[in-house]
């Protein structure tokens, strides 16, 4: 009989994973690979982008090379009621969704880790460049991965201390180009593969327009473009084509670049403006997640993430109600999205964080 | 794995070879290795080893030497079968109908499939019962005087359903079609008697009954030209050019013989296990159903649903606890969409998609069966707590 710990890992097929898989192999844990089998969008590429045959077969010959057994589990309905679906009705809403970070909190740390604890494992790892951090006094702390470049606690702030109690974050300490050296040294034949890709879901293009005119075509309702005194000066084909900020695509002829600034959803208009007419210096959010599982004392001064790519601005927030908030900037944020996840950092601490509204 | 001792039980995928078996393939890899075309006595002891095996094979089928020809495997078997059949029926008789049962194994089914397609055969499907089952009758509602190929498997992979073989080929007979049966599964159990069952054409893997992978035998009655899949040197009669596989060939028919020779006490020990597991399956659990038939199914061979049950994860958490069984067929993609076969018999998609396939062989112990009788359940039970 086994009594060392049972490790399940999601694979991929891509290098993080499959590292991930190797270190936790090398550290003694009994290791189980387990793969998704997404939803995805059919006649394009027919296949998920993360989890085609090609993907398939490479993580199960990275699992044979370091002799642990594989499992492709189905989950393309839940993936699709609870990703997918979600997805296009934030489309239909105008505002901009992050889909991964619905797949983390519902299939990767829901399905998955339901499956992998019955399964009879203790843990679920993931590939993910997070630290988990044990606190004294029994409260699991997500933190930014070692790689700032590569952090991915982003993407996790919707973990609850029941996940993260079975959560292992095996590239949490290194960086990619060490993270990549290690593939080599294991020779797993991933270490040259790219990384996974957001919108997975969505057809080799990884184009979501064309996505939406085929699943959603009523988001796409032309429109007019006008700027902030409320001068027409062009159309545009729907306001899911755009997000707050976005200059490309716009078509318009102008002196100074144009940026969107606004979608008036009630006129179905797109409001457009300079570089420096944009901004804001506050957000609500919603539906927030404290990691600790408990609502903090604000008003607190704290660092934040409006996008997965954006860089901290610091701000405070105040906790209005359990799970809502208002962040006050001290200077203007540009690029403040609806439907994208404001992410609440105290130092390398993820605390948490909703989406904003 | 992970609790220690790994317990087989998907024999109908595949079995280990049986250690005699293994001896006497020994001596043909590299002390009698000649090439049985070969003029040299080197030639010659391999040519007698060949010979050998298919004398002792041609015995156990009830058929002459010559009848059997040697392929790579049970699929090769069938392909060659179908293909040669078809084109020889259309060369000689301008037949072009295919009839083959709904639950074939896709080594015919796709065959058969391909031939329709890209050669402009009609192919037509017979109706089977709610157990898989093919009958007679239905074949006479459907045969007709152009009818090329009548194929029905003898006993089906997924499910262990034997069809009435005998009867079937001796209809096809009367109209002179030509009659094919896929016995992979069964030659382990049953008697692959040629005359008795009145076939033309009879598919063998060595694999399946504990000889080795790679290579199978296809009985093709005399005096029925088919179209060779491979053409070349000349070997097996001109059906199946290429050198052949000596020591593998030896191997299957020392496996063949002993599976005939034994078949009786094998029977004996096997059946009643897996009566025990059938019996305590469906009264320990709820919501599940036995696929296939009743009685008249392969003594090894145990198939269910069960509701609300994912059965890929089914297969994963028995796998975890040490147990290797089988959905019903070989699937490893995840994407498990519900079994052409278990649909056809009218199981709806719900129950179709918790299919589990449990198979015995030799080494198969009464403590095995009651571990995994004492498992499954909690596996079952947790995972439709997981929806």
């Amino acid at each position: 009989m086994s009594t060392k710990p049972v490790v399940a890992v999601a694979m991929s097929g891509g290098v993080d994973s499959s590292v991930a898989a190797a270190l936790l192999v090398e550290r003694g844990f009994t290791v189980i690979g387990m793969m998704l089998n997404l939803w995805s969008e059919q006649d394009s590429e027919r296949e998920n982008r993360c989890c085609t045959p090609d993907s398939i077969a490479m993580a199960r010959r990275v699992a044979s090379i370091i002799s642990i057994p594989f499992y492709v589990l189905d989950a393309r309905q839940v993936f699709f009621e609870s990703v997918v679906k979600p997805f296009i009705d934030d489309y239909a809403q105008n505002r901009t969704p992050n889909p991964c970070i619905t797949c983390n909190r519902f299939i990767r740390w829901g399905f998955l880790l339901n499956h992998a604890l019955v399964a009879g494992a203790d843990y679920l790892a993931t590939g993910h460049y997070a630290r988990i951090i044990n606190h004294p006094e029994g409260i699991y702390h997500l933190s930014r991965g070692v790689d700032s470049t590569k952090d991915q606690s982003y993407v996790l702030h919707v973990l609850t201390q029941n996940q993260l109690r079975h959560a292992l974050f095996p590239l949490g300490e290194y960086t990619k180009p060490v993270v990549r050296e290690l593939a080599h040294n294991y020779n797993l034949p991933v270490a040259e593969r790219p990384d996974s890709q957001d919108l997975c879901f969505i057809g080799a293009s990884g184009n979501y327009r064309q996505f939406l005119t085929k699943y959603a075509p009523q988001t796409l309702n032309p429109g007019l473009i006008v700027d902030r005194m409320g001068r027409i000066l062009g159309h545009h084909p729907g306001l899911a084509s755009f997000t707050i900020g976005q200059r490309k695509g716009l078509n318009l002829t102008s002196p100074t670049p144009l940026y969107v600034y606004e979608k008036d959803t009630i006129n179905n208009t797109l409001i457009v403006g300079t570089r420096e007419q944009s901004g804001s210096n506050r957000l609500f959010a919603e539906n927030v997640n404290w990691i600790s599982g408990q609502v903090p004392i604000s008003p607190f001064p704290a660092s934040i993430k409006i996008r997965y790519k954006a860089p901290d601005v610091p701000g405070v927030v105040n906790v209005v109600e359990q799970d809502k908030i208002h962040i006050e900037f001290k200077n203007l944020v540009r690029d403040i999205t609806p439907g994208q996840s404001a992410v609440i950092y105290n130092g390398d601490i993820c605390l948490g964080g909703g989406i904003i509204s | 794995m992970l609790k220690g001792k790994q317990i087989y039980l998907d024999y109908a995928a595949s079995t280990p070879v049986d250690p005699r078996v293994m001896q006497s393939m020994l001596p043909y890899f590299s002390e009698t290795f000649g090439n049985p075309s070969s003029y040299h006595k080197y030639g010659q002891l391999a040519e007698s080893a060949l010979e050998n095996a298919r004398q002792t094979i041609a015995q156990c089928m009830h058929c002459l030497s010559d009848e059997i020809i040697f392929t790579s495997c049970g699929t090769e078997s069938d392909n060659l079968a179908l293909r040669g059949a078809a084109f020889l029926a259309r060369q000689e008789r301008q037949a072009n109908h295919i009839l083959i049962s709904p639950v074939e194994h896709p080594a015919v089914s796709r065959t058969a499939q391909q031939l329709a397609k890209v050669y402009g055969f009609e192919l037509e499907y017979l109706p089977v019962d709610q157990y898989g089952q093919i009958h007679v009758e239905h074949v006479k509602a459907r045969i007709r005087q152009d009818t090329a190929l009548v194929s029905v498997v003898y006993a089906n992979n997924e499910i262990g359903t034997i069809s009435p073989i005998a009867e079937i080929g001796a209809l096809c007979r009367s109209y002179g079609a030509i009659f094919h049966t896929d016995a992979v599964q069964a030659a382990g159990y049953l008697p692959v008697d040629v005359d008795t069952l009145h076939t033309d054409l009879v598919s063998i893997g060595a694999h399946k009954f504990y000889g080795p992978k790679g290579i199978g035998a296809l009985y093709i009655r005399k005096g029925l030209n088919l179209l060779p899949a491979q053409t070349g040197g000349g070997q097996e009669y001109g059906f199946r050019a290429g050198t052949q596989n000596v020591p593998y060939i030896v191997g299957m028919a020392e496996a063949l013989h002993l599976a005939q020779s034994e078949v009786k006490e094998r029977i004996s020990t096997i059946m009643p296990l897996r009566d025990h597991l059938i019996g305590s399956i469906l009264e320990g659990i709820p919501d599940v159903q036995l696929t296939g038939h009743p009685e008249a199914r392969l003594p090894n061979h145990a198939s269910f649903v069960f509701k609300g049950v994912d059965g890929n994860a089914l297969l994963m958490m028995l796998d975890v606890e040490g147990f290797a069984c089988s959905s019903g067929s070989a699937c490893k993609t995840g994407n498990p969409e519900p079994s052409e076969v278990l649909t056809r018999l009218g199981i709806s998609r719900e129950w179709a998609l918790g299919s589990l396939r449990v198979t015995l062989g030799i080494y198969t112990t009464p403590a095995e069966i009651e571990q995994f009788l004492t498992i499954l359940p909690k596996v079952v039970s947790n995972i439709r707590k997981l929806r």
